[in-house]
Parts: structure tokens; C-alpha cells; sequence
């Protein structure tokens, strides 16, 4: 409402009928293109509809996905929606039967998995996370250990020329400042592999934080998604964050090579995220099996990087479960993809993006797995 | 955000004896839409309360005391967050009210008629600008101005105090405070504005025909007269800064702790809310407790304006002024 002079009446009933004039040509226009829209569906206007397939979850994977779904359109019309919802959305959507597929970091729990026992577990990727610092003047990737990293998120840890950082980096000099902690504010898969790290690597962690998708964490300040992370690193010298592989390579940051369970400092990249998964691929479960205590930090072999984790897919067994939309047309593309996607044309696509290719023992795991899916009881791949 | 103004006490006209359909329509209508009101409250509160159960069963009132507030065990307290939500908003309030005044003074009283009106739509227009974008420019503009200037020259000269000592982050409480004082500037000057502006003129040219000076005519027969108004445009302010979410989100550190120094990041109600809503599944203690959060949110918003109605009420007679 236009004001004017302070002792004129503000009330202007032309003004308000104009408004009023407004607003219903508004909402006739919307009611015409909405119901303009139903019809072309009801008479088939529009073309047959292609199919959608319905997912959402990790916002680690998100990046990829939409790559996968691109390139998967182009060659089969099926349009596949990702949202990066976030790994425990993804996970609460995908029970609440509302997607056709949920993304994950972090496997389902063994009271998840025990309630919904004909949810599948999928490994679709592979990825890194790397731990990020902003120290001006230092080389890209100085060492740290898991005990120390731990610490350092302890609060134990507060300046950077500690003598533990200092000894394992000779010939490097650290400034005194302190070190400024910085972590994920939601609910994240990344924070479920890193403080599942960091739990292997100290006791004190373990018995003072534990591992999750969101925990206490005794110092240090939050921001939301691997992209929030790495702008508060980048934003203060002498910060320290968790970060995804594939963020730091984007925003060209620091970080640093960690000690792995063979003694050797390893920095993350795909060959040794890739070797990570490959030393615990044969103690895998079955796809229908407990995978809530699958985990690859940690994980032996000489140039494996301790800070990895297999990306989930969660897709059900039997997929005329839904109350409504699924059909055997769709079923039989849900699983086309699935097949498509950790195949190798999929996995070397992903690898462009700082993905790391599955072991062909996953692979092999998966097509089992996706063997068993089935509409009405029939399976839908040969 | 309940306006603390002073309603008039009208009456509702007899009923028209020769009533029309129409009449009847219309007063069915909008008899609906004010008993709509009062269930959508009732339905807002009952969802939460069922929401929020398990929470309030495992912790009872202790969750209000406690400063626990960890997923991975299952603890939950609102302490933090009660106490990141008050000191920010009093930052705000301590900031931002005196500048407001003086924009609403400068605007109302003072200023040359000609640039009046473009002043008065620039501070409506601070005051439609979506909080994201104060959020997108605390981050980007005002965390640097701060970390690198403002910050260490508090440290510096004010140093002695324990809320000024400590690592300064650079996403932290105080911060938090300042994007909302100058969040709440626009809506706080805009309505004590409006309630200056209500001041008949004849209060002013009596002040001055007493021979009263300039400042001596406002502080006595405008300032005075439209108290209330101001008061309620600060309880206004209050209400934004109480409940503002993203900004705060976005500059405030996230920290679920309460800290001495003002430096520390720290957590908002309406912060760890919109943190942590996509965690916790249906039914579990963790989204109780989330839910519980908002509970406490509401109600400690319902108790501030039953507290700035009653402070209207008590110390402001009958006779005076301000917004009708």
C-alpha cells in the first residue's frame, strides 16, 4: 500500500478493488493451467508418460546421481529424480514406503534392519573423506594420525605446533594459532564414517562421543552439508573439517594424509579408497542380510586410506509393496538400473567424478543381490 | 507476534433487522475464519504435544534444565538453546533499538519532507528483504567485517569481561547477535514510526509554544505520548529476533554448549531445530525431542507477549496515545 502524507486517509477503496481484481485473475489463471494440465493427462495429450523413478538420501552421492540419471535418460527415456536429502531422510523415506529407492552412508541399524528385513542393501559407490585444514604458507597435504585428529576433536588438541602434529611432519614448521574445529550441523553420512573412524582410532573418542549422524561434539562450531564445511574451513586460518573427496578437489583446499592401519600415510584419492573397499569385500553380508556393522575405516592392506565408505543404495525385495504407483513396467526399470549402475560403464563415469570404481567382488555381490528383486513373487532379471 | 497496541473497545452493531442472504453469508464466512484461528492453534499445539511425548516421558521438566544434548546416547536437554535464543535476541534488542529510534525519530520529526518519503520506502523495503539473504550477507560481509576488526578490538579493550575472552570463532554467538540487530532495525523503526506519526500535531505546537526546545518538544510531547507504540514496535523486534531462524542458522557456529564467552559458536531454538528436523525417525526419542524444542519455542513466545501485554496495560494509562 503506497503511503503519502501523513494525515491523508490510507483507506482508498478504488485501490483495494484494483487488488482485489488482481488477485482473482491470479488464481483463474492458475486454475486454468492446472486444469488445462489434468486433462492433457486424462485424454493422453501429452504423449505417453515416460517412467520416473523416485529416490533421495545421501547428499554425498547427489553429485553422482544426477550424472547417473542424465546419462541414463539419454540412453533408455527413464527419468530418474535424486534429492540430496540427507542420508537419515533418505533412510526414514525409503521405510515410510514414499521413494522407490533410498541413498545412504550409513547402513541401516539392526533395529532397522530387523523391522524391515526385505530391504535390500546395495553398495553403488565408493568414496573418500578426507580431513581438510586452512594453514596458510604449509604444504598441501601434511601427515596427521586418527589418534590425533581425534584429539584434535577432543579438545585435547588445541594449538597446531603441538609436539604430536610437529614430530610426524618434519622439516615443517606450524604456527601457534590455535586450531579452530569445524564440523557437520545436520544429520550426515559423512559424520557417521568419520567419527566411525575416529572410534577405531581412540578409545576416549569412543567412550566421550561414540559414532553417528549427529553427535556431541565436545568442541568446535557447525555448518550444514560437505559444502558448508568446506567454506568454513576456507573462511578462518587454522581451521580444521571433515570434508568429502570430491569437495576439497572442487574448492582446490588442503588436507592431509593419515595414517592407516599398516603404518603408512596415505592420502585419499580413488586407488586407495578403491583398496580400502577391496580388504573388506570378502566379509561382506548378502544383500537381505545385517550390514549395520559393515565398515570400511580403518581397513588393513598397505595403501588402503583408513577414511572410506561404500554409498548405499536401499531398494525393497519384493516391489508390490506400494500402496500405489508401482507397476511391473516401472519394477522391471527400477531393476534395469540398478544393473546399469553398478556396471562398468556406470562405475567409470562415476570415477570422472572422484568416485571409486566397486571391486568386482561387490559387483558380482550386487548383481546377486539385484537377481533377487521380484514383482508378485516373479523376478525381474534373468 | 501478538501487537501489545491498545484495541479499541468497539462493539458489534445491532443485528440489521431486514437481514439479507448476503449478510448472513458474510457473517457465516468470516465467523469461520475467526473460529478457523483458534483451531489451527488448538490443532498446531495438540501435534506437538503428541509429537513431543516420548521426550517429555523419558525427561519430564529436567529436559527444560538440562544442557545434555547428545543423539548417539539418547540425551536430551534445552538449556543451550534457551539460553543461545535469549542473549541473542537481548544482543539484538541492546543494538538495534537505539538506532531504530533514531531512524524513527529522524523520519517522523525531523527530516526534510522531500527525501521523507524515499527514506520511508527504503526502511520498509530493508523490511521485506527475505532473512536468507541477511543470512547469504552476514556470512559473506558482516563473519569477515567482525572476525578480522570488531571482534579482537572487543577483545582487546573489553577483554577483562569472561564474555569477551576465548578463541574467537569466527561464526559465533555474538555475531548471531548483530545480524539480528540489524534484522530487527527495519520492522522496529517502520512501527515506532508509525506510532510518532499517530502524535496529533497540536502536542507538538503546544511543547514548542511553551517554549520548549526542538529535542525537549519530542522527548516530552511525542516520545511520551507514543510510548506505547514504541514499546510494542520492540516487543515486534523481539518477536522477529526470538523466532528468526536461517540467518542465525547460517552464522551462529552450531554448537550445542553453553559458553562463557561470546565468541563461542552456540545454538538457537529455531537453529538446532531446522539443524537437526530431517534426523530422527517416527516415534523416536530424538525427534521428541526436537518437536519438544519447538514446544518450548512457542511457549516461551506465547509467556513474552503475555508479559509485554500486561506491561502496556499496567504502566500505561488510559488517556495516551500511540497506534489505534
Amino acid at each position: 500500500m503506497k503511503r503519502t502524507q501523513e494525515n491523508e486517509p490510507t483507506l482508498q477503496p478504488q485501490r483495494s478493488r484494483r487488488g482485489l481484481w488482481i488477485v482473482i485473475g491470479v488464481i483463474a489463471v492458475v486454475v486454468i493451467i492446472v486444469v488445462a494440465g489434468a486433462l492433457t493427462n486424462w485424454f493422453g495429450l501429452g504423449g505417453p508418460s515416460p517412467i520416473q523413478l523416485n529416490g533421495a538420501g545421501s547428499s554425498f552421492a547427489f553429485p553422482l546421481m544426477s550424472a547417473w540419471s542424465t546419462q541414463y535418460k539419454a540412453l533408455t527415456g527413464v527419468q530418474i529424480n535424486y534429492q540430496a536429502t540427507g542420508s537419515g531422510a533418505g533412510i526414514n523415506a525409503v521405510i515410510a514406503k514414499n521413494l522407490d529407492f533410498g541413498g545412504t552412508d550409513a547402513p541401516l541399524d539392526a533395529t532397522q534392519h530387523t523391522q524391515n528385513p526385505t530391504l535390500l542393501t546395495i553398495p553403488e559407490s565408493l568414496g573418500a573423506v578426507t580431513v581438510a585444514y586452512n594453514l596458510p604458507g604449509l604444504p598441501a597435504h601434511i601427515n596427521l594420525t586418527g589418534p590425533i585428529v581425534a584429539n584434535i576433536y577432543l579438545g585435547v588438541t588445541t594449538k597446531w605446533n603441538d609436539a604430536n602434529i610437529t614430530t610426524i611432519n618434519p622439516g615443517i614448521t606450524f604456527p601457534s594459532t590455535s586450531i579452530f574445529v569445524q564440523y557437520r550441523s545436520d544429520s550426515s553420512g559423512t559424520t557417521f564414517v568419520f567419527t566411525d573412524y575416529l572410534s577405531k582410532a581412540s578409545a576416549q573418542f569412543a567412550a566421550q562421543v561414540g559414532k553417528g549422524k549427529l553427535v556431541a561434539w565436545p568442541v568446535g562450531s557447525g555448518a550444514p552439508q560437505n559444502q558448508g564445511v568446506a567454506n568454513a574451513v576456507k573462511g578462518q586460518a587454522g581451521a580444521i573439517g571433515y570434508v568429502e573427496l570430491a569437495y576439497v578437489v572442487q574448492n582446490s583446499m588442503s588436507y592431509a594424509k593419515i595414517k592407516n592401519a599398516a603404518g603408512s600415510y596415505i592420502l585419499p584419492d580413488l586407488n586407495s579408497t578403491a583398496a580400502a573397499a577391496a580388504s573388506a569385500a570378502g566379509s561382506l553380508p548378502a544383500g537381505n542380510g545385517d550390514w549395520s556393522q559393515v565398515s570400511i575405516t580403518n581397513a588393513t592392506g598397505s595403501s588402503s586410506y583408513p577414511i572410506a565408505t561404500f554409498t548405499y543404495l536401499l531398494v525393497y525385495q519384493e516391489l508390490n509393496i506400494y500402496p500405489s504407483g508401482m507397476t511391473q513396467a516401472k519394477a522391471k526399470a527400477l531393476v534395469d538400473f540398478l544393473r546399469w549402475a553398478v556396471d562398468n560403464v556406470a562405475q567409470t563415469a562415476a570415477a570422472s567424478l572422484t568416485y571409486a570404481p566397486l571391486p568386482a567382488s561387490v559387483v558380482t555381490l550386487d548383481v546377486t543381490t539385484i537377481r533377487t528383486i521380484t514383482f508378485n513373487g516373479v523376478a525381474l532379471l534373468p | 507476534m501478538v501487537f501489545p497496541f491498545r484495541r479499541g473497545t468497539r462493539r458489534a452493531l445491532p443485528h440489521p433487522t431486514g437481514s439479507s442472504w448476503g449478510d448472513l453469508l458474510f457473517q457465516a464466512g468470516s465467523g469461520a475464519a475467526g473460529f478457523a484461528i483458534l483451531v489451527l492453534l488448538a490443532l498446531l499445539a495438540v501435534v506437538l504435544a503428541i509429537n513431543a511425548l516420548p521426550s517429555f516421558r523419558a525427561f519430564g521438566f529436567g529436559f527444560l534444565g538440562s544442557t545434555a544434548w547428545n543423539p548417539v546416547r539418547d540425551e536430551f536437554g534445552a538449556l543451550p538453546f534457551i539460553y543461545g535464543t535469549l542473549l541473542t535476541s537481548a544482543i539484538a534488542l541492546v543494538l538495534g533499538v537505539p538506532v531504530s529510534l533514531g531512524i524513527a525519530i529522524f523520519v517522523a520529526e525531523l527530516c526534510p519532507g522531500s527525501i521523507r518519503v524515499p527514506l520511508t520506502y527504503l526502511v520498509e523495503l530493508l523490511a521485506a528483504v527475505p532473512s536468507v539473504v541477511y543470512g547469504l550477507w552476514g556470512l559473506f560481509v558482516l563473519v569477515p567485517l567482525l572476525t578480522t576488526y570488531v571482534s579482537p578490538a572487543l577483545q582487546g579493550t573489553l577483554g577483562f569481561l569472561p564474555i569477551f575472552q576465548g578463541q574467537i570463532y569466527d561464526r559465533n554467538l555474538f555475531t548471531a547477535g548483530v545480524i539480528l540487530a540489524i534484522m530487527i532495525i527495519p520492522t522496529v523503526s517502520a512501527v515506532s514510526r508509525d506510532a510518532l506519526l499517530a502524535v496529533p500535531q497540536h502536542q507538538r505546537e503546544a511543547a514548542l509554544s511553551l517554549g520548549a526546545t526542538r529535542w525537549e518538544s519530542i522527548r516530552i510531547a511525542v516520545l511520551s505520548y507514543a510510548r506505547s507504540g514504541i514499546f510494542g514496535a520492540v516487543m515486534l523486534g523481539f518477536g522477529r529476533a526470538f523466532g528468526e531462524t536461517m540467518a542465525v542458522t547460517m552464522v551462529i557456529g552450531n554448537r550445542n554448549a553453553i559458553s562463557v564467552s561470546w565468541f563461542a559458536p552456540a545454538q538457537t531454538l529455531s537453529s538446532i531445530i531446522a539443524n537437526s528436523a530431517r534426523e530422527g525417525a517416527a516415534g523416536s526419542l530424538e525427534l521428541g525431542a526436537i518437536v519438544e524444542l519447538g514446544l518450548v519455542l512457542m511457549l516461551v513466545a506465547f509467556l513474552i507477549n503475555v508479559f509485554a501485554r500486561l506491561m502496556v496495560w499496567r504502566f500505561l494509562g488510559k488517556r495516551e496515545g500511540g497506534l489505534e
